[in-house]
């Protein structure tokens, strides 16, 4: 909020985020990034040690649990913990006056999506690595880190150059940024809805068959 | 593994032997049904593991090499959210938790984390949690492994009481002082193959003799295991030491006197499944 205040000062965010109030603009897009931050941070360290350290999901599986039981459980805790904390976020936001309406709602819903489809894939991920080493840490400064930055939160991606911006297509975050503000800002454009919606469902639904897969192969062998 | 041919009956307590690296964790973990195998047949309480693991895996407790308890539970907690996973009500496990406790002898700790208790709490925990969906079978891994002598003792003590009650257990150790404690039959393995099989006594009275004179020279009136042949049944040198078996060790003990040679000690002692472990193992590190 204090980055949105400065930006405001110097009078020129209005003409980037199209004479939106820079907190409103920005809200939606952090709800978006916390989503996909809290996705990665749970479905790494946790998940290892769920394997390696605690080896809870060794207990889990003893009983009558499957390993994509066990998966498909964890994913829906991270989940619903994303779910959670983004409502105390919009509630925070809303005291600050940075909600427009009624569709931050489909906001957290749309972070949400995202959140659970980059969950599944980093967990995926997680359920391969043996040892801490870099893996996660690379994840993180490679991945995570370059994703916030240029997904469009705190500035359009017509900003950048040219050149980089097809690059931003892939990243999950930005699609589900585009939704998110488009839902606060009660922004209805159909096509472009329908493709991000696409691109996130297909992203969770590979997250999906591969989190459960490397979950049976590293817990029954 | 190869031919590991067994048949455990019901409410008898079964033990897997073996050095290191024998494959008695690799086979538990087919009883258990989390390990696929790749050839042979195992039939667990009746059913297949590879068609009726989840239906199999819901009637046996798993008590594994490695504490695997939730740290950021409570001791009661991993009972009760344990159980839940077994598809138990809510008031059925917290009913058995406070059983348990009591089993396990941790009720004074119950509400405490799990990270500050001792290695024998939790052990006995993670025991106490295997037995959460009242088992009828209950596989344990190695369990006094780490442990001091008191809670090693406690331990036996639980797992003769569920022997009692009828549950059939199969353990794995190399402990063979607690394979002749609780075990009924066992078989050892070496290099994925069953060596022998027997009671603990059966054992003992086929691959040994029923004592051992263990005696110890100085490096020059030592005499080489040949010349001491005649006198025992087998003599075994070791670096440091010569071992008689016989039935009668103070016989042989005075035979060996008679003969001339003057042991710094002389040590008579029954013969244990340690001897016939190391003499169908071999003495030599397996690792």
């Amino acid at each position: 909020m204090g980055f949105g205040a400065l930006i405001d000062g110097t009078g020129r965010a209005a003409e980037a985020t199209g004479g939106v109030d820079y907190l409103v603009w920005l809200a939606p897009a952090l709800l978006a990034v916390s989503a996909v931050q809290s996705a990665a941070f749970e479905s790494t360290y946790p998940v290892l040690s769920g394997f390696k350290w605690q080896r809870i999901y060794h207990a889990m599986t003893a009983g009558p649990l499957s390993p994509e039981q066990v998966a498909l459980g964890h994913l829906s805790w991270t989940v619903a913990k994303m779910g959670v904390s983004g409502a105390v976020f919009v509630g925070v936001v809303a005291a600050f006056g940075g909600v427009a309406g009624p569709g931050i709602a489909l906001s957290l819903l749309a972070a949400t999506l995202t959140g659970a489809a980059v969950a599944a894939l980093v967990m995926a991920f997680a359920a391969t690595v043996e040892n801490e080493g870099a893996a996660f840490n690379g994840l993180f400064r490679f991945v995570v880190i370059p994703m916030t930055l240029f997904s469009g939160t705190f500035f359009p991606v017509d900003r950048l150059p040219g050149w980089v911006q097809p690059v931003t297509w892939i990243s999950p975050l930005w699609h589900g940024t585009e939704l998110a503000r488009d839902a606060a800002l009660a922004v209805w454009r159909p096509l472009p809805v329908l493709g991000h919606l696409a691109y996130l469902a297909v992203l969770l639904a590979l997250g999906l068959v591969l989190v459960q897969r490397s979950y049976r192969r590293r817990l029954a062998r | 593994m190869r031919g590991i041919d067994v048949e455990v009956a019901p409410g008898e307590v079964f033990g897997f032997l073996g050095p290191n690296g024998a494959g008695k964790s690799s086979t538990m973990r087919m009883i258990a049904c989390v390990s696929p195998r790749s050839e042979g047949t195992l039939q667990v309480l009746g059913m297949d593991p590879g068609v009726d693991g989840p239906r199999i895996r819901a009637r046996i407790g798993v008590v594994p090499q490695q504490d695997n308890l939730d740290a950021e539970l409570t001791v009661r907690q991993n009972l009760e959210i344990y159980g839940r996973y077994f598809g138990l009500s809510r008031a059925h496990v917290r009913a058995k938790a406070v059983e348990l406790l009591e089993f396990a002898q941790l009720t004074e700790r119950a509400d405490d984390a799990v990270e500050p208790l001792s290695g024998g709490m939790k052990r006995r925990l993670t025991i106490a949690r295997a037995l959460v969906n009242d088992p009828e079978l209950l596989l344990l891994d190695e369990p006094t492994t780490g442990l001091d002598p008191q809670a090693r003792h406690l331990l036996w003590e639980r797992l003769y009481r569920l022997k009692r009650e009828g549950v059939t257990q199969i353990i794995t150790t190399h402990y063979m002082d607690e394979a002749e404690q609780l075990c009924d039959r066992l078989v050892v393995m070496d290099g994925g193959v069953i060596v022998a099989e027997g009671s603990p006594a059966g054992l003992i009275e086929r691959y040994s003799t029923r004592e051992v004179l263990e005696l110890r020279f100085t490096p020059e009136s030592a005499p080489t295991a040949a010349d001491l042949a005649h006198l025992a049944e087998r003599v075994e040198q070791l670096p440091d030491r010569l071992l008689l078996y016989a039935a009668d060790g103070e016989h042989v003990h005075r035979e060996v006197a008679r003969a001339g040679h003057r042991p710094l000690t002389a040590l008579v002692r029954r013969s244990s499944l340690e001897d016939v472990f190391l003499r169908l193992t071999g003495r030599s590190l397996a690792e």
